[in-house]
This record gives C-alpha cells, sequence and structure tokens, in this order.
C-alpha cells in the first residue's frame, strides 16, 4: 500500500533522512525505529506530505512524492504528530470535527464517528467543551489520535505516541493499537519504546543515522539482542 | 450625565471602526504571522469605487455593496500578487512586496484619478441628526455603533460555529497540523485576505461618511490605528483586536474631552505615551494569544 524508495530528507544543509527505503502492505503494522535523530519523524512527516524530500513515495501505486499534506489526506492518509499537535484554543469537539475536514459534507457520518471516539475515549467525552490546551499530556494524545481517526484513513502514521506518559496510559494506548490493528488499519509507528512497539508489530525498520540499518519480522528483531544498541541509541 | 452619554456614543462609535479595522488587519496576521502593510490601501480603494460608481443612478445601498465587493477583490489580489509568490521565501520579503503593493496601488490612484480629494457620494442619513435621551448625535455615529455590533456579533458566531471559521482558529496556531488534516492552505489564507477587504470596505464606508471624499494617502491613518490596536490588544488574538480598538478609541475620546484647547493639537502624543506605557506593563499585548504559531 505505501513503498518508500531513496526518501532524502534535508533541513538547510543537515540531512536528515539520507535514504530510507521502505513498504507496507495493506493491513499491516509496521513499526520504525532507531535513536534519537535517527530521522524517524522526518521520514514519517515526509510521508505525510509536511516536508519536501527527494526520492519517491508511492501509495496504492500512484507517486505521491509532491502531493501537498491537505491531498494526501483525500487519498485515506493520517498523521497522528510527535508534539501533541492539538489546536490548543479549540474545544475537544472542535478538534474532532476540523479532523473530519475532509468529509465536512457527510453531516450524519462525522455525528456518528464523534460518538464513535467518544465510546472509544470515555475522558474525551467528559471534556468536549474543553479547550483542548488545558488537557493532559494522555488525554491530548487520545485527541490526536481520534482526531486523525476522524478522517476514516486507510493509512495511520502514528509518530511516538507513548513519548511522555504515564506507564498505565501508555498500556491504553499500545491496547489501542492493537485494537485498531485487528479492524485490519494500515499502521506505520514510530516509537522510542522498542518493546512496546516490537510486541504489536508485524515488521520493523530499524533506523540509524537517516539510513535503514536493520529490517524483519518484529519477532525476529526483538529476539536478536545484539541489535538493541542500535534502536535504544546505545 | 448629557456628557457621559455623549462620550460614550463617541467612545462606542469610533471604537466600532477602531476594532473592525483592527480586526481586518489581525485576521491575517493570525494565520501568516504577517502585517498586511497594504491594508490601508483597501480602504482607499473602497473609496474611489464609491467615487467611480457616483452618477450611476444605483441607490446608494448598491453602490456600497459594489464598493465593499471591490475591497475583498483587492483584499484577495493582495494574496496572490504580494504575498503568495514569496511566502515560502523570507519574512522580509513579504514586509517588501506588500509594502510595494501598497505603493502601486497609492500612485495608481495618483495618476488615474487625482490627488485632490473626491467627493463620494453618501446618503442623506449620514449627515442627519438624531436625538437619543436628550442629546443630539450624528446619526452616522449609530449606524457606526450598529453596523460594528452587527459585525463583530456575526464574525464571533462564523468562527465558532462554521468548519472554516474553526479552521481559520485552528490555522492561526498550528498551520501544518491543519493542513494535515486536510484543511487546504490557499483557501484558508485566501478566505483571510477575503474577510480583511470585506471588513476594511465596511470600515471605510464608516469612516469616509465622516469625511465626505477620498484621497489617494486616506488609508494611512486607518492602518496606523489598527495596527497600533492589534499591538495594544495582543497580535495573536482577535479578542485583543476588538478590544484594542475600543481601548484606543477611548483614549482618543477621553483626551479630546479632558485636553485643554492648547494642547489638543499635541493628542497623539499623549495616546502614544500611553500606547507605550501599555507595552511596558505587557509587551505582548493586553490578551495573550496561544503561544504556538508556525508559518507555512
Amino acid at each position: 500500500m505505501l513503498e518508500v524508495n531513496g526518501l532524502q530528507v534535508n533541513y538547510g544543509a543537515i540531512r536528515a533522512v539520507r535514504d530510507v527505503s521502505l513498504r507496507v502492505a495493506e493491513g499491516e503494522l509496521v513499526t520504525l525505529l532507531g535513536a534519537n535523530g535517527a530521522g524517524k519523524s522526518s521520514t514519517l512527516l515526509a510521508i505525510a506530505g509536511a516536508l519536501r524530500s527527494g526520492g519517491t513515495i508511492r501509495v496504492d501505486g500512484a507517486d505521491v512524492t509532491s502531493w501537498t499534506p491537505e491531498r494526501l489526506v483525500r487519498k485515506g492518509i493520517a498523521m497522528v504528530p510527535e508534539t501533541r499537535d492539538v489546536f490548543p484554543d479549540l474545544t475537544v469537539a472542535e478538534n474532532l470535527l476540523l479532523g473530519a475536514y475532509t468529509r465536512r459534507r457527510d453531516s450524519a457520518g462525522v455525528a456518528s464517528d464523534t460518538e464513535r471516539m467518544y465510546a472509544l475515549f470515555p475522558r474525551l467525552k467528559e471534556r468536549v467543551a474543553q479547550a483542548a490546551g488545558t488537557l493532559s499530556g494522555g488525554e491530548q494524545q487520545m485527541l490526536v489520535i481520534a482526531r486523525a481517526l476522524m478522517s476514516r484513513p486507510r493509512l495511520l502514521l502514528l509518530d511516538e505516541p507513548s513519548l511522555g506518559l504515564a506507564p498505565t496510559i501508555v498500556d491504553q494506548i499500545f491496547d489501542m493499537i492493537a485494537d485498531l490493528k485487528r479492524q485490519r488499519l494500515t499502521i506505520l509507528l514510530v516509537e522510542q519504546n522498542a518493546s512496546k512497539a516490537l510486541a504489536v508489530a508485524d515488521r520493523a525498520y530499524v533506523l540509524r543515522l537517516g539510513q535503514v540499518a536493520v529490517e524483519g519480522r518484529a519477532a525476529d528483531i526483538a529476539a536478536a539482542s545484539d541489535l538493541e544498541p542500535l534502536y535504544l541509541g546505545g | 450625565m448629557q456628557t457621559l452619554i455623549q462620550f460614550t456614543i463617541d467612545v462606542l462609535s469610533l471604537g466600532g471602526a477602531y476594532a473592525l479595522m483592527a480586526l481586518g488587519l489581525v485576521i491575517v496576521y493570525g494565520i501568516l504571522k504577517l502585517v498586511n502593510f497594504a491594508y490601508g490601501e483597501l480602504i482607499m480603494v473602497t473609496g474611489y469605487g464609491l467615487f467611480l460608481v457616483n452618477g450611476s443612478g444605483l441607490p446608494w445601498i448598491v453602490m456600497a455593496a459594489i464598493a465593499v465587493c471591490i475591497a475583498i477583490a483587492t483584499g484577495i489580489a493582495t494574496d496572490y500578487v504580494a504575498f503568495r509568490p514569496v511566502r515560502s521565501k523570507s519574512v522580509t520579503a513579504v514586509l517588501i512586496t506588500s509594502f510595494a503593493f501598497s505603493t502601486i496601488l497609492q500612485n495608481a490612484a495618483l495618476l488615474f484619478i487625482s490627488p485632490r480629494p473626491r467627493n463620494v457620494p453618501l446618503p442623506d442619513f449620514f449627515s442627519q441628526t438624531v436625538e437619543f435621551a436628550g442629546v443630539i448625535v450624528p446619526a452616522r455615529n449609530l449606524i457606526t455603533i450598529v453596523a460594528s455590533i452587527l459585525l463583530l456579533v456575526v464574525f464571533a458566531w462564523a468562527m465558532k460555529k462554521t468548519v472554516l471559521g474553526i479552521a481559520m482558529r485552528a490555522a492561526a496556531t498550528q498551520f501544518r497540523m491543519a493542513r494535515m488534516l486536510g484543511v487546504p492552505a490557499n483557501l484558508i489564507i485566501s478566505s483571510a485576505f477575503a474577510i480583511s477587504g470585506f471588513f476594511a470596505g465596511v470600515v471605510a464606508l464608516l469612516w469616509i461618511g465622516r469625511i465626505g471624499s477620498v484621497t489617494p494617502g486616506i488609508g494611512m491613518e486607518p492602518l496606523l490605528v489598527a495596527f497600533i490596536a492589534t499591538v495594544i490588544g495582543g497580535m495573536r488574538s482577535l479578542q485583543g483586536a476588538v478590544l484594542g480598538g475600543f481601548l484606543l478609541a477611548f483614549v482618543n475620546t477621553g483626551l479630546n474631552y479632558t485636553l485643554p484647547q492648547q494642547l489638543l493639537e499635541f493628542r497623539d502624543a499623549f495616546t502614544f505615551t500611553l500606547v507605550i506605557l501599555i507595552l511596558l506593563w505587557r509587551p505582548d499585548g493586553l490578551i495573550r494569544g496561544p503561544a504556538t504559531g508556525q508559518r507555512t
């Protein structure tokens, strides 16, 4: 479904991503591991169309390398960014509504999906009218995930969903990711928490200095203890 | 008591106009983090629009609508001519292109129309006076109050309840994220310029209603007023712009009422002193908007 070949991302003179090639098949959960600065987030942002990049990105065989982020959303790609990009002065309900921006004509569908999100994240329902900036870190993470799901994506790009959250909340988030996978949603997951990510993923890529160092089945990579220093930043 | 009523009406009518001017400037600033220095010319083109359709025999309200549409079109043109081509380059580049666009429009007015004031058609009720609670006030002051309150209410409603309004508020804080949800950047920016043009057009009708004529430099004062009001109120907040507009009107009107005759010509010096004091006290303006704000 997603095919990335020879991806390069530069920030001025700094090359964050040198040469990344990866594939995600329909219904698959693939995780992207690596130490800080290995180029994981940049890779995701490039796939979402938010960073200009070299190389090619294909979705369902179509070359989408030069597409704008807004066009990629309509193609079914939804990004859950690392920085918890909630819209801080919008309410929870308004954040969710914008998540469904591409489906705004389908008001019945949007309303029923909103209810579905509240069922999935009861905490959000309690805070519908609250400004998103006043939510706790865990609630904000739930909100960005729910907001991304509102577009009914076919490919979900998740950037470090466990970052800075309490362990119990991290467990909840990963349970939910496993749920989404059971519903056959295709997911590309970037994580620092390698053991949790490998436990839920089908396949994994380990990035190092902007390049793919290792790829393989998640179970194999988890079993190969000699690889740990690579993605744990050793 | 009568002085108080008179004062209140003066503050509200001036403040309403100032608030609309400031809102027109800050709606673009909020999204692009750039001041549109060609904003004053939107007021100028509305004036010349009225001047050009004068004598067409149309009812005034139709002429006014045409003039406001010209302001909206010019606002959108500002985006296409001065902002869009250089938006991704640098802040300095956009600063200069917006100044350049402003100068071009002003010089076009000088060249093709005239450096001298041109009369614009105004309906009779603009120059009438009415008695209100025992004081005689110009009808245009009451019209300004009603029009600005009406527009502020409609605008506040639209920003809260329409998808486009919510998307614009979202884009003002996290533009890239809004795009990653499918909100088209160009639509948001063009809408901001169109709204900016609309406010400038309405303000122009009210503003020129006081003066009765239009000159190429007419936009300078509204631009300055809008800029000061947004700086006092807080550049990142729409409420701040409205608050700043009314506050500036309060200060100006208050000085008009209290300063002795021989000091009145230095009124602006007093106003700006107060502005400096406010900024020393609150450098970010009175209402601080959300801290984040990336350009795209």
